[in-house]
């Protein structure tokens, strides 16, 4: 019973940040809410008996890529955004454009529908009994280098050209 | 797991003794920062050829007692134009990361306390199968608290101090994360006690199987990333005084002040035992029974922290774009050779 209470706990505060990080005016508020969102995802993984996904999704996501992401917004300063003259000249405001958007968010609702309604066997926790306690981090490293190991290296070689495009883009013309 | 799985008919006394160690770990904490400021002052002074503190109290040992009531005293301040919420929020998450991080190391074997107890406790707040990690997660964390100070006190200095923290942190975590790999890969567990456990016994029946035998490479890397993170000396440029005043906690005043300082000091305190718990043998030692291993594990912490304080009062701070080149261009790779050697040592014995 504490579980199910925690878990909803835990969701209504993931889905709460989250709804929130879009309603901001302020990017740095945006910014913490979704690390929030981010700590409240990783007491669920938790609650899945996977705490290295719980660690990691910290690690990773509220403690580097976050960073990162409030290091832009600081060195940026972006100032509140002025909501009158955000409606005015946003090129997102065009009928058009906000037509198409809002017919992908109706796909997306549909999709989810689906997908929740269609789901089977979510009763019992994935994989509970091969992943014991202390195997967890072994089980998931076999998996991902053997079962998955051809998604594991093309989303790395994925992620090194997004860097190296990073670089060329950052580099103004002329220098060597 | 976090949850500690108790037998239902005797949870009321275990639960106490867990929470009694929880407590004795805080209470511990608190008063390092205290000891701290005061070893810090002394060692100072004696490196300075001065006293230091000698008024309050014998050879100035209540000082850091005066300095709390001191700060505590001061007017609580905050700037014009300030963000109130986060100007509040900011020392708060950063004590709250530094003492969280302590929560998943082990500072002693498992004891009875000198007979007290029927069943031995662990020493430890709690014990994680990826403690490791959670000790590195948190201490990450603390840098929020630091930008966000910087940011929320609307001033070019503070901000400029959060700036620098902020590069300066993701720029070193890499190499810290990247020797205490090595250490994982060599102990084959991301728990501190087995790490600890791991390194019990002799080599020859001399040398002490300490992983800082095996490993001198990453210690080294390991104490001079652990001394960016914290922003000690000589990589203590969100606070370089000369150039940003004090750095991100130039507006702050008063408790919200007090506890930025204490933030970093038990910081230093987490690495350093961090540092022994998978280095030097933990609670591991010649002379003494492992039910008494705390005194060795209190000794190493003491000794590693007295070599932070002497570093920070003989090396001077290095340039910005030095401490930036250093980190990326000589100690991230030193990490990485020192990563694949380890890997491939690994490999080698174990096929």
């Amino acid at each position: 019973m504490p579980e199910t209470l925690v878990f909803y706990l835990l969701s209504a505060i993931a889905i709460g940040a989250s709804a929130l990080v879009i309603g901001q005016r302020n990017p740095m508020y945006s910014v913490l809410l979704l690390i929030a969102s981010f700590g409240a995802l990783a007491g669920l993984y938790i609650q899945l008996q996977a705490p290295f996904v719980a660690v990691a999704q910290i690690i990773i996501y509220a403690g580097a890529i976050m960073v990162l992401f409030l290091f832009v917004v600081m060195l940026l300063n972006a100032p509140q955004e002025d909501a009158a003259e955000w409606d005015r000249t946003h090129p997102l405001r065009r009928p058009t454009i906000s037509r198409f958007g809002g017919l992908l968010a109706a796909l997306l609702v549909v999709q989810l529908a689906w997908a929740l309604l269609s789901a089977r066997g979510v009763e019992a926790p994935v994989g509970a009994g091969a992943v014991a306690d202390t195997g967890s981090v072994r089980a998931l490293g076999r998996v991902l280098f053997s079962e998955y190991v051809f998604a594991f290296e093309a989303t790395s070689v994925l992620i090194l050209v997004a860097m190296l495009g990073a670089v060329v883009l950052a580099r103004r013309e002329g220098e060597s | 797991m976090i949850v500690v799985d108790f037998v239902v008919e005797d949870m009321d006394l275990r639960l106490l003794v867990q929470l009694g160690v929880i407590a004795f770990t805080f209470l511990m904490l608190i008063n390092a920062s205290a000891l701290l400021v005061y070893a810090e002052r002394k060692v100072m002074g004696f490196m300075q050829q001065r006293y230091g503190p000698y008024r309050v109290g014998p050879h100035g040992l209540l000082q850091p007692l005066a300095d709390i009531l001191k700060l505590l005293m001061k007017e609580e301040l905050t700037p014009k134009g300030a963000d109130r919420w986060l100007f509040t929020l900011a020392p708060i998450l950063a004590v709250t990361a530094a003492f969280a991080a302590f929560a998943t190391v082990p500072f002693g074997a498992e004891t009875t306390l000198f007979g007290l107890l029927d069943e031995p406790v662990k020493l430890g707040v709690a014990d994680i199968n990826v403690g490791v990690l959670v000790v590195f997660a948190l201490t990450s964390m603390g840098v929020y608290g630091i930008v966000l100070a910087g940011w929320s006190s609307n001033s070019k200095y503070s901000l400029l101090g959060g700036l620098r923290s902020s590069a300066q942190m993701i720029s070193y975590e890499l190499s810290y994360a990247t020797a205490l790999s090595a250490v994982i890969l060599l102990a084959e567990s991301l728990s501190l006690r087995v790490t600890v456990d791991a390194q019990a016994g002799y080599w020859f029946g001399v040398i002490p199987r300490w992983y800082v035998f095996l490993q001198p490479v990453g210690f080294l890397i390991y104490m001079t990333a652990a001394i960016a993170e914290t922003n000690r000396a000589p990589f203590d440029f969100p606070e370089a005084e000369q150039e940003l005043v004090a750095g991100y906690n130039t507006e702050y005043s008063s408790v919200r002040f007090a506890l930025f300082p204490q933030a970093e000091y038990i910081n230093m305190t987490t690495a350093a035992a961090v540092a022994t718990d998978l280095y030097l043998g933990g609670w591991h030692g010649p002379f003494l029974p492992v039910e008494y291993g705390w005194i060795w594990f209190l000794v190493k912490v003491g000794a590693i922290l007295f070599v932070y304080i002497w570093v920070r009062w003989t090396v001077p701070r290095y340039r910005y774009d030095q401490l930036m080149q250093f980190g990326w261009k000589w100690l991230f790779p030193a990490s990485v050779i020192n990563l694949i050697a380890t890997a491939a040592l690994v490999l080698s014995l174990n096929a």
